[in-house]
């Protein structure tokens, strides 16, 4: 603060200006505590249980610390030697995850800036139409949906059914119960996530920027790559997000489409919290995959939009 | 008009003379999902003037935290056998006596003096039954009283095998298959179960609930499930056949037992007392085509159920099964590690 004292006029404008923020701060006050109560609570709660002792029948031994929980996130004595080694089993289903949820949001982008184009280049009065229609999953269970892509892929499905019959295979292919058809499973159920942001930033180019583009001799690629994807940038870093993070923790699909033989983080900590009944190590695992997407998130986003300063 | 006030009153002092057991009023049952005959619920709330209310859970796990919790408003709880002892230790059960209950006698001696609740006084007989072999025999014609299909599947079966995603049964049929007991800490022994598990993993479809639409369809050739779901399985799909694995077999119970924090104790023990009754629990059986454990309800049981081969066990195969008890934590633990291990 300067040692003056500050000008006359400013005094009460000053005045003003401080009430001014604390009616700010009262009235998103019940939002914020909201939010403190409904996100950071459990995340309280899970951090809490994390450092407990596990009980002998699920639960946790109040009051009873331990680093048992966190130790089994990444080291683990080998079952049969006792040998201290790195948890490559945990590890294992880590990349699993991440490498399908990169996968996903992958093919999400391939097929969803092109559909988010589209629309965006349609007449105003069509435009609210396909986006009504991209929402229409959104309406559906995630479950049935799933149930329901099942019923197209399985071996006497309606896909199989239709490649047999006009004689493409001559058997059915197994797409049901393999990685494939987890990715499948993944990309249908996000890919509205990701059009809808990436459509909200196309929506506002101006695409006069599109003919001077060719005006200036541009060509295809290079209007697509200098002027619309920068533009669109975004809305493709929202939609990445959204995609990415939920694909992380996807428990119903992998399990449904990927016949369950291999697990994912989501089955790894439903384990723990059940048969398993070893809830810190549960927690530890929840909060491990929660420090790990923020970190990423982090870095994805200071490079993006670094990007988009360039551009 | 005095006449009727009369009655109504003599009616209510014999129901107070009968115990406390008045009606009226509601009953709330947590119970597995797709499990409870409505006919039976239906016929509860007409008898005793209940208005019933059952809620699905899908794992014993699930059901103890969520009672564990509190706030649950829940009367009844369906845990299996290896987890009564759970509850029972954790405080949560009533203490209800269902062996003093009229309708105790129909019990099947056989299912009174049970390891998770020695004479009975906290459960009445749900429904049981055990993970077996369950195999489409158009495609495989051999010997299907074994482990071994799905453990060391035979050619025509292998990549077309689902096995029950439950770590408990799973281990189980394995220990058992390399000679073991359940529980057993024998590090050399389960290291082969170990290994097996995951060479024979490779040789599987997929670890899914729900068998019979894939039975019927042919997706599946063989499968390690139960065998009520078995029988439903053959009902679609007439190739299909259950084996009782002679290495050893889980066997199951659900009993039906009353929470300690209760609202309506006394609606539940009439509810327990009404499903020893054998025309009742043939209903439960009928809904849900498991065994029961009361003694007389075959009679009141469909054909199919009666005579399903699925649900009687033959003599030979009888020792072999076991009802799968809760290990020690240290074990229990030990195995999560190992089932961790094989399904990363």
């Amino acid at each position: 603060m300067p040692s003056a004292a500050p000008h006359p006029a400013v005094r009460p404008r000053g005045a003003r200006r401080g009430r001014e923020i604390a009616r700010r701060w009262l009235l998103s006050a019940p939002a914020l505590l909201v939010i403190l109560v409904a996100a950071v609570g459990p995340l309280f709660v899970m951090a809490l249980y994390s450092v407990m002792a596990k009980g002998d029948f699920g639960d946790v031994r109040f009051g009873t610390f331990s680093s048992e929980g966190w130790f089994g996130v990444f080291f683990q004595r080998d079952i049969f030697d006792d040998t201290l080694t790195l948890a490559d089993a945990h590890l294992t289903i880590f990349w699993r995850s991440v490498v399908l949820s990169l996968q996903t949001t992958l093919a999400a982008l391939l097929l969803g800036v092109p559909t988010a184009y589209f629309i965006a280049t349609r007449p105003a009065r069509s435009r609210e139409i396909w986006l009504f229609l991209i929402t229409i999953p959104f309406w559906t269970n995630l479950l049935i949906r799933t149930f329901a892509i099942q019923e197209v892929i399985r071996n006497e499905g309606i896909l199989n059914g239709a490649l047999v019959g006009l004689g493409i295979v001559d058997r059915p292919v197994q797409i049901m119960f393999t990685d494939t058809a987890i990715l499948i499973g993944m990309v249908y159920v996000y890919l509205p996530l990701m059009v809808l942001p990436v459509y909200a930033s196309m929506e506002k180019i101006d695409f006069r920027l599109v003919e001077a583009g060719y005006d200036l001799y541009a060509g295809r690629l290079a209007v697509l790559r200098r002027i619309i994807l920068p533009l669109a940038r975004p809305g493709i870093v929202a939609g990445s997000i959204l995609v990415f993070i939920p694909s992380l923790g996807a428990y119903v699909t992998p399990r449904v489409l990927g016949g369950g033989k291999n697990m994912m983080l989501g089955n790894l900590i439903e384990l723990q919290f059940g048969p398993g009944r070893n809830w810190p190590l549960g927690a530890a695992i929840s909060i491990t995959l929660m420090a790990v997407v923020m970190l990423a998130l982090l870095v994805y986003v200071r490079n993006a939009t670094k990007g988009g300063q360039h551009g | 008009m005095r006449w009727k006030l009369a009655t109504g009153t003599a009616l209510v002092l014999a129901a107070f003379a009968a115990g406390p057991a008045s009606a009226a009023g509601d009953l709330n049952i947590y119970n597995w999902g797709d499990y409870t005959s409505p006919e039976l619920i239906k016929k509860f709330s007409e008898v005793h003037d209940v208005k019933v209310t059952v809620t699905d859970f899908d794992s014993n796990d699930t059901a103890l935290a969520k009672i564990r919790a509190g706030g649950h408003g829940f009367d009844i709880v369906v845990p299996s056998a290896n987890y009564v002892p759970i509850w029972i230790s954790e405080g949560l059960l009533l203490e209800a006596r269902p062996d003093q209950m009229p309708n105790f006698k129909n019990v099947d001696p056989r299912w009174v003096d049970v390891a998770w609740d020695p004479g009975r006084h906290y459960t009445v007989p749900w429904q049981w039954g055990l993970t077996g072999i369950v195999v489409d025999t158009s495609l495989f014609k051999g010997e299907i009283n074994t482990s071994a299909i799905f453990l060391d599947p035979p050619e025509e079966l292998a990549g077309k095998i689902n096995v029950a995603p439950e770590m408990n049964d799973v281990l189980f049929a394995t220990i058992r298959y390399f000679g073991g007991s359940w529980c057993s800490t024998d590090k050399e022994m389960l290291k082969k179960v170990r290994d097996k598990l995951v060479e024979a993993k490779s040789k599987w479809l997929a670890m899914d609930y729900d068998i019979i639409e894939k039975f019927a369809s042919r997706d599946y050739g063989a499968a390690y499930y139960w065998n009520g779901a078995a029988m439903r399985s053959r009902e679609k799909n007439p190739d299909v056949r259950f084996g009782f694995p002679k290495e050893g077999y889980p066997l199951f119970m659900d009993s039906v037992a009353i929470l300690k924090d209760a609202k309506n104790p006394e609606n539940a023990k009439l509810f327990m007392d009404f499903i020893m009754e054998p025309e009742n629990a043939a209903m439960i059986s009928n809904f849900a085509k498991y065994a029961n454990g009361i003694a007389g309800s075959e009679a009141f049981m469909s054909v199919e159920l009666k005579t399903a081969p699925e649900l009687n066990i033959p003599a030979e195969y009888e020792a072999a099964g076991e009802f799968l008890l809760a290990c020690p934590p240290e074990v229990n633990e030990f195995y999560t590690r190992l089932w961790t291990d094989v399904n990363k």
